[in-house]
């Protein structure tokens, strides 16, 4: 939180367009893809787990979507393009049911099961789109993108909406609770009558669906899939989530930590853009200041990071 | 009196090894009943078995007469029994109401009522007295107050038996006093309770009965009275033992270590002390004397406010263990599981962490000459295992001390500092233990050997009893028990 009063107050000093409703409302779409991502891996964390495949479901479910259904579908025969959301999510959520599946039935490390299946998955997008960026998309699933609902785009409501279901559902259910308990004593949490595996595998497979709802949004945004929809987000999202208070050993952070992470990172890069940092430059500064913000959180937070 | 808890013939097998072997327990309504028996005895897959974890392949559990529940009905298993296990279930990020209440949390619909549940918590901690904030977090209570809640909690279920599996190992004298005084309470309220403790004294100063196991069977009832300290030993190890007999020695002039002015705020205050070669000191206390505060600033573990440490000749760097480890010193921490070995690795790679660069040149280590040193170790310890390959993770809690004893006499270190080094080991096992501090210091090296255990200090040359961050007495060998404590109490001065 003072983190993000601090760029606030740097923000507005180093461009008086920074404090516009205009640039800010850009900021909180352009982040609400990548939110939705923290959001899930936020969970994923705190119940002890990882899950570096998100990213790759990011690009790879709304382009398997698109080559399913095309853009004339929407149009002439029945309304296929209506499924096309329903189908994109379902495919994040068979990513994630696949990867708890290897992780508990074959109790295999979540670390390397997501990374493998992160290459797996992005591998999959390039083979079948053949490396080239999908246009054309139908309407159906550029829509939620784009569209503004009330004033206000409506992937912010979404984004806004997920993140307030996930502070309530892990603040105030017990299934949530049992989120924390995993992840800070499994066997513990096991004694309590938890049933530990169901629950990690209910937040792969949510975690998935989110990525894959993600996809959908960045997909609309942009109006193309194009073949890096995703790559690179994986180290936004776990800079975010530990700024955010996420302990990346489990069992500590909140939902709510977590949303102050993305609106950092998404300030900050904004305030970089304002300035007119020359690109190649800016990954640089970029994560300088993502290690400058861990230690502000840190300190702010009073105890040690693990 | 009825049968209140009975299991039997129960057999269980893990792979090979048979863990239990037609072992049975019958426990009355109202007493409470030990469980004895060395490492590896059986005692951890009994309390499995009865508090429903674990399905056993043959045989049966009973309560109050009756078949035990389904394995996946863990309500009622609940209702029936409540353990509190040797480690805690505590889950640390989050509140003690919450620990409380975990996975059945008042709700109103769905919706986690967190002011009911609080009032709730402070209810149950009231009924059973536990004086903690239901607010706080678990991880920060000390290891007293987390048993106390754990109590609670496992009595909020409703159960009327409850399995208490070594509580007494991590507390220090008032604490114990202060648990038995609750057991005693809740016996008067009817309830009935199976006691797992490796010291023997306690079951004679808790129990009514007492049940032995011994390599995976049982062996003995009986009511306590009729089974005296002796012929317990003996059905623990199968064999009669003697009293650990301990030797006397003739320290010599040179000083091994020595500290002065050492303060640690919070801990103690204006500290010094000198052991010389050939000696064992031994530094008694309750646990907020500061005896193992000031033994870890000894060995690098923790760097004093003020004060020297000087080891073997050599003034160490404050709070630097690889200073003090050149300096030629050895040590054994207080907390095996966290600081003393490393699961994964195996015996051999454990023991001879400390002196890896002596096994080969330019940092490389040659596992043939690792092997035939880590041999050598597991003889003079007499640790049981496989091979010198097995991870030490694998080890039972005594062959697994010896490990760490192991590692740090591997370099005939000058000086030994020793903590709590029979905490959850078995009669043998500590009489092992003992025994090879002591060849320690007939080679030659000066000790500190920091106990909770009366009868661990009995080896020792002279005992500095600690009472609130000071020494407050130096007693010669031949003590009474009654002498120490008083001093430990700090009820001299």
């Amino acid at each position: 939180m003072p983190v993000i009063v601090v760029l606030l107050v740097v923000g507005a000093l180093v461009d008086p367009v920074f404090l516009t409703v205009g640039n800010l409302t850009n900021v909180l779409q352009q982040q609400s893809a990548l939110a939705l991502v923290v959001l899930a891996e936020a969970m994923i964390l705190i119940a002890g787990k990882f899950d570096l495949s998100l990213e790759s479901t990011v690009g790879m479910a709304p382009a398997i979507t698109v080559l399913v259904i095309p853009a004339s579908a929407g149009q002439g025969a029945g309304n296929t393009g209506l499924l096309a959301i329903p189908l994109c999510l379902l495919i994040g959520a068979a990513i994630g049911a696949f990867n708890g599946f290897l992780i508990l039935k074959f109790q295999l490390s979540a670390f390397v099961v997501t990374l493998a299946m992160l290459i797996v998955v992005h591998g999959l997008h390039l083979g079948l789109t053949g490396g080239k960026s999908l246009f054309e998309l139908p309407e159906s699933i550029i829509y939620l993108g784009g569209a503004t609902w009330l004033g206000v785009p409506a992937s912010i409501w979404i984004a806004g909406a997920l993140f307030a279901a996930g502070i309530v559902g892990l603040g105030y259910f017990r299934a949530g609770r049992a989120l924390y308990a995993i992840g800070g004593n499994a066997d513990a949490a096991r004694a309590a009558g938890i049933r530990v595996d169901r629950v990690v595998w209910t937040v792969f497979i949510i975690g998935g669906t989110l990525a894959a709802l993600a996809g959908v949004l960045e997909t609309g945004r942009l109006g193309g899939i194009s073949a890096n929809q995703g790559v690179g987000w994986i180290f936004m999202v776990f800079a975010a989530a530990v700024i955010g208070g996420v302990s990346m050993d489990g069992g500590k952070g909140t939902i709510l930590g977590a949303l102050t992470g993305v609106l950092v990172i998404g300030l900050v890069e904004n305030v970089l853009t304002l300035k007119g940092v020359p690109g190649e430059w800016k990954q640089l500064v970029y994560g300088g200041i993502i290690l400058v913000a861990l230690m502000i959180s840190r300190v702010a937070g009073g105890k040690a990071q693990d | 009196m009825s049968v209140h808890v009975e299991a039997r013939n129960v057999t269980k097998r893990f792979g090979p090894t048979v863990a239990l072997n037609g072992a049975g327990i019958s426990i009355t309504e109202g007493e409470t009943h030990a469980l004895i028996g060395r490492n590896g005895a059986g005692k951890s897959t009994l309390v499995s078995i009865l508090t429903g974890l674990q399905a056993p392949d043959e045989g049966e559990v009973l309560f109050s007469g009756e078949a035990a529940p389904a394995l996946a009905d863990r309500d009622a298993w609940r209702r029936r029994v409540a353990c509190v296990y040797q480690k805690s279930t505590i889950i640390p990020a989050l509140t003690v109401a919450e620990n409380l209440f975990l996975n059945r949390h008042q709700t109103s619909g769905r919706l986690i009522q967190w002011g009911a549940l609080r009032r709730n918590a402070r209810e149950v901690l009231e009924r059973y007295g536990v004086d903690v904030d239901a607010g706080a977090l678990a991880g920060d209570l000390d290891v007293e107050q987390r048993q106390l809640v754990e109590i609670a909690r496992a009595l909020s279920f409703g159960a009327r038996f409850i399995i208490l599996d070594e509580p007494t190992a991590q507390l220090d004298g008032p604490a114990i006093e202060r648990l038995f005084e609750r057991m005693r309470a809740l016996r008067e309220q009817g309830v009935t309770m199976m006691y797992i403790s490796h010291h023997l004294d306690e079951v004679y100063e808790i129990c009514q009965s007492v049940t032995v196991f011994r390599d995976a069977r049982h062996v003995v009832t009986k009511p306590v009275s009729e089974l005296p300290h002796d012929e317990l030993v003996a059905a623990m190890t199968g064999e009669a033992t003697t009293d650990y007999q301990a030797r006397s020695r003739t320290p010599g002039a040179a000083v091994a270590i020595s500290a002065s002015g050492l303060s640690l705020r919070d801990r103690y205050q204006d500290v010094s002390l000198e052991v010389r070669v050939g000696e064992l000191v031994g530094l008694a206390g309750s646990g907020s004397s500061g005896k193992v505060g000031l033994a870890e600033t000894l060995v690098g573990l923790r760097r004093a406010d003020a004060g020297t440490v000087v080891i073997n000749g050599t003034a160490v760097k404050p709070g630097d263990v690889p200073s003090a480890l050149r300096a030629g010193l050895g040590f054994v921490p207080q907390d095996r599981h966290r600081e003393g070995f490393v699961p994964l690795l195996s015996i051999a790679e454990n023991a001879t962490l400390p002196i890896a660069h002596k096994l080969g040149r330019f940092g490389t280590v040659f596992p043939s000459r690792r092997r035939a040193r880590a041999v050598q170790m597991i003889e003079d310890l007499d640790i049981k295992t496989e091979g010198p390959d097995q991870p030490v993770g694998d080890l039972s809690g005594g062959n697994a001390q010896k490990v760490v004893l192991a590692r740090a006499l591997s370099d005939s270190p000058a000086a030994l500092v020793v903590i709590n080094p029979t905490a959850g080991v078995d009669v043998k096992a500590k009489q092992s233990l003992l025994g090879a501090v002591e060849d320690a210091v007939e080679r030659g090296a000066g000790a500190v050997l920091v106990s909770d255990e009366l009868d661990d200090l009995r080896i020792c040359d002279r005992v500095l009893v600690m009472f609130h961050g000071r020494v407050v007495k130096d007693v010669p060998r031949g003590w009474s028990d009654h002498e120490l404590v008083t001093a430990m109490e700090g009820m001299e001065e």
